[in-house]
């Protein structure tokens, strides 16, 4: 059969406007790729903080970008980070190369997000983490800006400025037992999990710690997915510690307290545990993880600013839990982009990289603004202390997880005292009171 | 601390020798090393963690079923996956490998990567000269116990076990002898399995329920194994304490490297097959058996 040249030329025609038009087409959307070990906790609460922020700007009919509105669209992507970092990589590719995402909220682990890192940057593509702490995945924007510019830290801030927050919280405690129970000196028992980011924390503690006017009667380093922790217990309690300072990210933490609270270990938890900061902490410590004490980002009923409350309320109401630091992709998304895609009036990269690093805004757990490092280069990094981001320090009391810090916390001499609202007093567990009061 | 050191060590060890038990009674029998033991453990601890929570079954009850209903999966899986490529040793390897990442993926889809718990049958502690020992510990301990006690008594006072120690001894003259050698091994699967399962229904209390939970109980029993002597009862219990106590005593004389109890636990592994290579309790050659 002869097909006419006229039919050829209308087909000709109709694939050249196919070609030209499915791009505009599928430009009306701004592709937004977020990616987390989705199967597990973490990845939740990316999808989670991501999935209300792109409902809440298509509500509004999506965002100006130039004299278009364009709708935001999400993409999941599986990193399973915590098994297997080939995953991970190809995760971010598949984001970048089928999917081509405008921007990327999210990543975890600091050593599957350095490697997701790259391929974002290769691709020059805007990556906010949402996730990873370590102080190394910063330091190469300032390193070779050029190559690192488009990454942006999202949350949570470093893990300098966490082993910072941390030890003030263990003065605090450590303040409140010596007053309470008349101990002259503090004891500490370190327990870290046996990970790359503890490292640090823990040449800290033997540095900072008798600095402090506190002892360190041992450092213990069970394995991060350790299930029973006995024994550690044991040589712990045998070392008379009043304060036990927890460095843990993994399940080891639910074992941890679980543990200690089985055996009513006469000694305050304090420190950094993530499983912690879960409301499914209790229940999974089968209601031993009461008074554990840990750094966090939020909490039912604390206030950081006038943010704060809108979003935990409409979180919990949204998804039925408290949320943690991964749903920050909320943020990251309708503060920290959505902005500066409206002011840019384009989605082009290098414009919005401009616009971002000099911007100071309000968030809900306080406030961002991009550090520079000692030689003034941009390290995209958050800014600590007091007026931008602080955290908070979190316990369980009566299966309740509560804010307690900051309550009259001074940054520095002369300062006036910060408390949030909705911030309660830290308790000691009854059977420490038990063993030490005279 | 001795004292500290000697409780700790039981309490491991005793965990360890209720996974190895299993273990070594299917290889034993039936020259299976089934690498999906431990994640049948973990199924069974899901199981409980299911019925307990999302059910409201007694846990007491809720173990029963588990161990039931795991020791029915595995005679299925070993129907399907394991009789039909018994006589290929490789091929056995490494179909339990994929037969509990399979069972792996399956939790993860349906439980998803949460850490989850399942209360203790007993709660509290006991002091026993100044160390805390947990009640669920103790009921462990003895559980442990009770456990090799009864397998012994299979093994030695029933036609059954006569059976299977006549099938692990030659499993061609067993044959001969008008024994269903095939029979014998499915059964012995089955034991094994609900073994794996009733280690799952006294440790979950201590643990934490998740889809990894099947790998480092695993390497650690192969160690004990391995230890004790392939195949060897008697051998699995001894080599289940020598690593036991191993830990105990680097989590105590090294606190630094608490985490490294398992590397060094299996360095004693390593010394001990260096100087015995068939393992504490295990026979030299193939042809002994």
């Amino acid at each position: 059969m002869k097909i006419p040249k006229f039919v050829l030329s209308i087909l000709l025609v109709a694939c050249l406007v196919m070609a030209i038009g499915l791009p505009a087409y599928a430009a009306k959307v701004i592709k937004i790729g977020v990616i987390g070990p989705m199967k597990f906790v973490q990845g939740k609460g990316h999808w989670n903080g991501a999935t209300m922020a792109a409902e809440e700007i298509n509500a509004k009919g999506g965002l100006w970008v130039g004299k278009k509105k364009m709708k935001v669209e999400l993409v999941k992507a599986d990193s399973n980070e915590f098994l297997s970092m080939t995953d991970a990589t190809n995760a971010m590719e598949l984001l970048l190369t089928r999917h081509k995402v405008d921007f990327i909220v999210g990543g975890f682990r600091t050593e599957a997000v350095l490697a997701m890192q790259d391929i974002a940057m290769d691709h020059k593509k805007i990556f906010i983490g949402v996730g990873a702490a370590s102080d190394e995945i910063c330091t190469r924007v300032a390193k070779d800006y050029d190559t690192y510019k488009y990454w942006f830290r999202g949350s949570p801030f470093n893990s300098t400025y966490l082993g910072k927050t941390s030890f003030i919280h263990l003065g605090t405690v450590a303040a409140i037992l010596k007053m309470s129970l008349n101990i002259p000196k503090i004891k500490v028992a370190v327990v870290a999990e046996k990970a790359m980011w503890t490292e640090g924390m823990i040449k800290a503690c033997k540095v900072y710690l008798p600095k402090m006017g506190m002892e360190v009667v041992g450092i213990w380093r069970p394995s991060a997915v350790a299930t029973d922790v006995t024994a550690e217990l044991a040589a712990i309690q045998r070392s008379g510690a009043h304060i036990v300072f927890t460095i843990f990210s993994s399940s080891v933490g639910i074992t941890f307290a679980r543990q200690a609270g089985e055996l009513k270990i006469p000694a305050a938890m304090v420190g950094i545990n993530v499983e912690a900061q879960k409301d499914g902490f209790y229940e999974a410590t089968e209601k031993m993880g009461n008074y554990v004490m840990t750094l966090n980002t939020y909490a039912r009923g604390v206030e950081v600013n006038e943010l704060t409350p809108r979003f935990v309320n409409t979180y919990i109401k949204r998804f039925g839990e408290t949320p943690t630091y991964t749903a920050d992709t909320y943020t990251a998304i309708i503060y920290s982009l959505a902005p500066v895609i409206e002011e840019a009036g384009t989605l082009d990269a290098d414009k919005i990289v401009a616009l971002m690093e000099n911007r100071e805004y309000a968030v809900p757990s306080g406030k961002h603004k991009y550090m520079k490092d000692a030689q003034g280069r941009h390290l995209h990094d958050l800014t600590w202390g007091p007026g931008y981001l602080t955290s908070l320090g979190v316990q369980w009391q009566d299966g309740k997880l509560v804010g307690v810090w900051p309550n009259r916390w001074k940054a520095a001499k002369g300062v006036p005292e910060i408390t949030y609202k909705g911030i309660v007093p830290y308790k000691i567990a009854p059977w420490i009171i038990e063993k030490y009061k005279k | 601390m001795i004292l500290d050191i000697i409780i700790s060590g039981l309490i491991s060890g005793s965990v360890y020798a209720l996974l190895a038990i299993g273990f070594s009674l299917i290889y034993g029998a039936a020259r299976i090393v089934n690498l999906a033991h431990t994640a049948f453990y973990m199924v069974a601890s899901y199981c409980i963690y299911y019925a307990t929570h999302k059910m409201g079954v007694h846990p007491v009850l809720a173990m029963l079923a588990a161990i039931i209903l795991v020791t029915l999966i595995g005679l299925v899986c070993y129907q399907l996956f394991i009789n039909p490529i018994r006589e290929h040793e490789a091929a056995v390897l490494i179909a339990t490998i994929a037969m509990a990442m399979a069972m792996q993926e399956v939790m993860l889809l349906i439980f998803t990567g949460d850490f989850l718990s399942v209360p203790a049958l007993v709660k509290g502690y006991l002091k026993i000269f100044g160390v805390k020992i947990a009640y669920q510990q103790l009921l462990t301990i003895g559980a442990a116990l009770l456990i090799l006690a009864g397998v012994w008594a299979v093994l030695m006072k029933t036609r059954l076990g006569l059976a299977v120690r006549a099938t692990a001894q030659d499993r061609e003259v067993a044959n001969l002898m008008g024994m269903n050698e095939s029979r014998v091994a499915m059964i012995t699967m089955g034991i094994s399995v609900g073994l794996a399962a009733f280690a799952g229904a006294v440790v979950v209390p201590l643990t934490i329920v998740n889809p990894h939970m099947w790998m480092h109980p695993l390497i650690i029993m192969l160690a004990v194994v391995v230890l004790g002597g392939l195949g060897s009862l008697k051998g699995s219990f001894a080599g289940a304490y020598i690593l036991g106590f191993t830990e105990s005593l680097v989590v105590f004389l090294l606190p630094m490297g608490a985490f490294l109890k398992g590397s060094v636990a299996l360095s004693v592994m390593i010394l001990v097959l260096l100087i015995r290579p068939e393992g504490l309790f295990g026979v030299a050659f193939e042809e002994e058996r």
